[in-house]
């Protein structure tokens, strides 16, 4: 098994170890078969195509958290020019969980904020596997704060399980520091962008998810809970994770229809991780509209109408 | 069953069941001390033991009857009731549970509303219902909350709140998630008004409830030895591996870690909210 490939993906992966297979053979065989790999190639991309056209919620979960899907600082290294990374709260500590800093946008100058995790072991243990501490929110909160008094856009990259769950982050006030990120930021006077590149999980995401915008690439999940977390505690069991993933409605569709994203970024086929240029292109030329909108309007409108979105959130009945 | 077995958390309703020659309700346990408590004299006591201090749960209505003066008191938001937008079904439908909580606690959702005075200083109080389904803030707890705190700006007076919750609503999804931003962003407005915000954190006040507007008073009170916290206690456990320390999330702990202002016993709740904000909103005093 191919570990580049999700259980999903398998057909997928053995069409491509034939063309593989028949690229080295080629080399030395006098049949023309550069035909039959096209023709391979094709085969691969319908299928690749027809098994992405519907995928189920769990499936999209699995892309989410893929582990070749590209991360924060990923995309603000290609998004971005003259990114200068700047480091912690200011009272305790930095958290490498969250990344921050000043960067142009196509020149622009804006306040770039983004849960990072970690790539290889030691780097997965250093991100904390991206799950922020409350000196995480506190630097972006002090960030936010910054970009506010120098009137530069903020754009966050949300990519989390959730916030840390440790005795530490406890004792330092981790409701606090997330409930302070969302009073803040709903009233922050600088248009906000936020978008789910991977993982959006719960209030941890959040702490940095309040704005303007609300984008998601398309293979990107935000949830109230995980699908494992909310399986084991409504099913008892953290096997029905797939049953949990479908009912919460996690996927940047179903979300889209519930009026609780703006807008979706396409992912290329096959998502992010195979071709992260790509992405990087769309959602850099997604960002430089809806910045470019957002910074037309006076700033007191802009935080106006923020607040009637979050105003807007609930669905309820009401009798008179 | 009598009226004031309703009020009772069902752990300890349950507690009486097995003794047949004991009429019901009549007696009740401390969760404290295990002190054996005549049920009329704690109820007297704000259902607090009167041997140990313990303090139990009540019920929202119970919570604001205690704290508001008698007269006069408006409720708001009555007419809120919960959806289920996303047809939301796990080993139960959403709508049955909404239903089997409605009937439990008479409440139409998790949360109780009341324009009212406290030793004739007028204000909002809103109190969570722990009793339907975990005090979960849904779509409706978040709606009335916002309303609570426009009611407070609207007449100049300061809010309260009692929390008891264990979180976000699963069963409203992300729905209930930005209800944590939307509490919040109603919370920054009521500042930026410079109207008074007293938070009362009781037992228990967890997950997105405690991340967000129980945790953004300008004055955070705790009642004694109430788990507060973001994650759970077992979730902690499970993650970090070790046995959390003798204490670990309750009130007393906060108060020393620095996120509580003070820890106020519930018997005084009342003189010591009102003298707060008597002085936050510069009243002469009495």
């Amino acid at each position: 098994m191919d570990l580049n490939f999700l259980d999903f993906e398998q057909p997928i992966a053995e069409l491509e170890a034939k063309i593989e297979e028949l690229r080295c053979v080629g080399d030395d065989s006098e049949v023309n078969i550069n035909e039959e790999i096209q023709r391979l190639q094709a085969k691969s991309r319908a299928l690749t195509e027809s098994i992405f056209s519907n995928l189920s919620a769990w499936q999209v979960s699995q892309l989410a958290r893929h582990p070749q899907r590209p991360y924060a600082l990923d995309y603000i290294h290609r998004l971005f020019s003259e990114f200068e990374e700047l480091h912690g709260d200011r009272a305790y500590a930095d958290d490498p969980a969250i990344v921050g800093g000043v960067a142009r946008l196509d020149g622009r100058p804006v306040m770039v904020i983004g849960q990072q995790k970690g790539r290889d072991t030691k780097e997965k243990l250093k991100r904390n596997f991206g799950m922020p501490r409350p000196e995480g929110y506190r630097k972006a909160k002090r960030l936010m704060e910054m970009a506010e008094r120098f009137k530069l856009p903020v754009l966050t990259f949300i990519d989390t399980p959730g916030a840390y769950p440790g005795i530490g982050a406890e004792e330092r006030g981790q409701s606090e520091a997330i409930a302070r990120n969302l009073f803040v930021m709903s009233a922050l006077k600088t248009p906000i962008v936020c978008t789910v590149i991977g993982e959006g999980g719960s209030g941890g995401a959040l702490a940095i998810g309040v704005g303007d915008r609300m984008l998601m690439l398309q293979y990107s999940i935000y949830s109230v809970i995980s699908p494992e977390g909310c399986a084991s505690i409504l099913w008892k069991s953290a096997d029905k994770a797939s049953d949990a993933a479908e009912a919460l409605g996690i996927t940047s569709g179903r979300l889209k229809e519930l009026g609780l994203i703006d807008e979706i970024v396409e992912e290329p086929v096959g998502g992010a991780h195979r071709d992260p240029a790509a992405m990087a292109e769309r959602l850099r030329d997604t960002l430089i509209r809806q910045v470019e909108q957002l910074e037309r309007l006076p700033v007191d409108q802009l935080v106006a109408a923020r607040y009637q979105r979050l105003m807007n959130y609930g669905q309820y009945n009401e009798k008179s | 069953m009598s009226w004031f077995e309703k009020l009772m958390p069902s752990r300890i309703r349950t507690e009486g069941k097995g003794k047949r020659n004991v009429p019901e309700g009549l007696w009740s346990k401390c969760s404290g001390c295990d002190a054996v408590l005549y049920r009329a004299e704690l109820e007297r006591n704000l259902d607090v033991c009167p041997k140990c201090g313990y303090h139990m749960r009540i019920g929202a209505r119970r919570r604001l009857d205690v704290f508001l003066d008698e007269e006069p008191r408006e409720e708001i938001g009555t007419g809120l009731e919960p959806s289920d937008p996303l047809r939301f079904k796990d080993s139960k439908k959403y709508r049955d549970r909404i239903t089997q909580a409605q009937k439990a606690t008479g409440e139409k959702d998790a949360l109780v509303v009341m324009r009212g005075q406290v030793e004739g200083l007028p204000l909002v109080a809103a109190a969570f219902e722990f009793g339907y389904m975990g005090g979960s803030m849904g779509s409706v707890v978040g709606e009335r909350f916002v309303r609570a705190v426009n009611a407070s700006i609207d007449h100049n007076i300061p809010l309260v709140c009692f929390s008891a919750s264990g979180g976000a609503r699963m069963q409203e999804a992300l729905l209930s998630l930005m209800q944590m931003a939307k509490t919040s962003a109603a919370l920054a407005r009521l500042s930026a008004a410079g109207i008074p915000y007293v938070s009362v954190l009781t037992d228990p006040t967890m997950g997105g409830v405690s991340a967000s507007l129980a945790m953004l008073g300008d004055v955070n009170i705790g009642e004694p030895r109430a788990l507060i916290g973001f994650a759970g206690p077992r979730v902690i456990e499970q993650t970090v591996r070790e046995t959390l320390p003798e204490g670990f999330q309750r009130s007393e702990f906060l108060l020393e870690h620095g996120a509580l202002d003070l820890i106020v016993d519930r018997r005084e709740m009342r003189e010591r909210v009102a003298s707060l904000l008597g002085i936050l909103t510069r009243r002469p005093a009495a």
